[in-house]
């Protein structure tokens, strides 16, 4: 059914439709809207799920955790400051490999304190095991919560999913959705049905120790699982085009790359401003592209390669940097490249940090310096607020 | 007649433990400290068996207290609680 909601709205009610048994959630700017609409949903009978208001995030996480590991389908959504208190509670999570779903509402982190959209908060976890897929626009967020639980669930992955979506851009505008049916998600999301579990019945511990003699081979087949679940995201993406007829790709989706010598790489609502810059430059006849990059955990290695093979230029936009290193998803990419024949020159620019705006001119200025021959930089900066800095 | 269930993947490696490794992980390697119960001037106030974290001491007779070796860890809270001052702590390499 088609509705003009908020992307926090949209999210709260694909979440619903997912059929939650335990949602636990500690609200914080630019995501509260999303768990205050699941409280009111719960409160008023639309959701049968039990709802724990908690102290924190560590808390919400928590509960989370022993949710799933008591067979519910659990959900909980959080931010920046918030993801980062829960961190060691999302190591545990995918470590003890327990298939939940949360939204990580991109925002930057503290100091100094921000609560506007970058996604530094989502890319501190990148190590954790969580799968982390990145939203262009809400329609593609509140489809990604859907396919995110199949994803998680299936026996292959048994890791729990991270939905990122732009803090504000995505979670507090108003787009027109096409939500679907609670008989149409009924036919593609089949109830939980967890391969172990805290039973009484048959008591297991969980996440109990592993010494040195075994711990290396554990964490081994959580990354290969890990990185097996690329098939995984790519099949459940196709299996929800078929039942809903909506594709917004699977592990990246080009935009116009077919003959592009540029090609513009990005996460998240981004990407769209990105597909317009392209338009315009195209209409130029220059010969452009944008690769959205939708899933990040796991890295997308082999389809990177295979989409970037000869191509010239390579203009990472990121919102956020390993202090110290790199723009995280340039490095990541170039290491992804490393080694292949007719790989492009890759530039990492730092675009958009703390919710500043990314605009057309920031996307030109990215992209002379970068086939100028720059090849790590913060595009956007007020040169003014430097001056004697 | 119904298909047959789907066979489903094992647990992960490392994820579930079964009950009773308790029984097997004997932690009493793990001290080098050892209680010795000096009945004599044992009042029977059961702190010592309260007290014990791992719940290893026990009496079958009263003021008859003693630790189960294959589990005691050595901590000594016992013997720091106790009013009589009956416990003491004994290095087992003596």
């Amino acid at each position: 059914m088609r509705k003009m909601i908020e992307g926090s709205r949209a999210v709260a009610e694909a979440v619903g439709l997912c059929r939650p048994g335990v949602i636990s959630a500690y609200p914080i700017t630019p995501q509260t809207h999303i768990v205050e609409e699941l409280s009111q949903m719960v409160a008023d009978g639309e959701i049968d799920a039990e709802y724990v208001r908690v102290e924190s995030e560590h808390s919400a996480a928590s509960v989370c955790l022993g949710a799933v590991a008591a067979g519910s389908r659990a959900y909980s959504a959080t931010t920046s400051q918030g993801l980062l208190l829960m961190i060691e509670v999302l190591y545990n999570i995918a470590g003890m490999r327990l298939p939940m779903v949360i939204t990580g509402v991109n925002r930057a982190v503290s100091a100094p304190l921000n609560i506007w959209n970058d996604q530094q908060d989502t890319l501190a976890a990148r190590d954790t095991g969580w799968i982390q897929l990145y939203a262009e626009s809400s329609q593609e967020c509140l489809d990604m919560h859907i396919q995110a639980y199949k994803i998680a669930e299936d026996d292959r992955v048994l890791l729990p999913v991270m939905v990122c979506m732009d803090g504000f851009i995505l979670t507090h505008t108003y787009e027109s959705v096409d939500m679907p049916t609670q008989e149409e998600v009924d036919r593609f999301l089949p109830p939980f049905d967890p391969l172990f579990k805290l039973d009484p019945a048959d008591p297991v511990s969980l996440g109990a120790y592993a010494g040195p003699e075994l711990y290396h081979e554990v964490r081994y087949i959580m990354h290969r699982d890990c990185l097996g679940a690329v098939e995984v995201v790519k099949e459940v993406a196709r299996e929800f085009g078929e039942a809903f007829g909506r594709w917004d790709g699977d592990l990246i989706q080009p935009y116009r790359c077919d003959d592009a010598q540029t090609v513009l790489v990005a996460m998240g609502s981004v990407v769209g401003t990105l597909k317009e810059w392209a338009d315009r430059h195209r209409a130029r006849a220059e010969k452009v592209g944008v690769l959205k990059l939708r899933c990040y955990r796991p890295f997308p290695r082999d389809e990177l390669r295979e989409a970037l093979c000869g191509v010239g230029n390579v203009v990472v936009l990121e919102k956020a940097v390993s202090m110290g290193a790199y723009g995280v998803l340039g490095a990541e990419l170039r290491a992804a490249l490393y080694g292949l024949p007719g790989a492009p020159a890759v530039a990492s620019v730092v675009v958009g940090l703390g919710g500043r705006d990314v605009t057309m001119s920031t996307v030109d200025e990215a992209c002379c310096r970068a086939l100028a021959g720059e090849t790590d930089f913060f595009a956007g900066l007020n040169a003014e607020l430097l001056e004697e800095r | 007649m119904t298909a047959p269930p789907k066979q489903r993947r094992k647990p992960p490696l490392g994820i579930v433990a079964r009950p009773g490794s308790s029984l097997l992980n004997k932690t009493g390697s793990w001290g080098i400290l050892t209680p010795v119960f000096d009945c004599s001037k044992c009042k029977g106030c059961n702190t010592c068996e309260i007290i014990c974290p791992e719940g290893c001491i026990r009496h079958l007779e009263k003021k008859q207290y003693e630790a189960d070796i294959e589990f005691c860890k050595g901590c000594g809270l016992c013997a720091a609680a106790c009013p009589a001052d009956a416990i003491a702590m004994v290095s087992k390499q003596s």
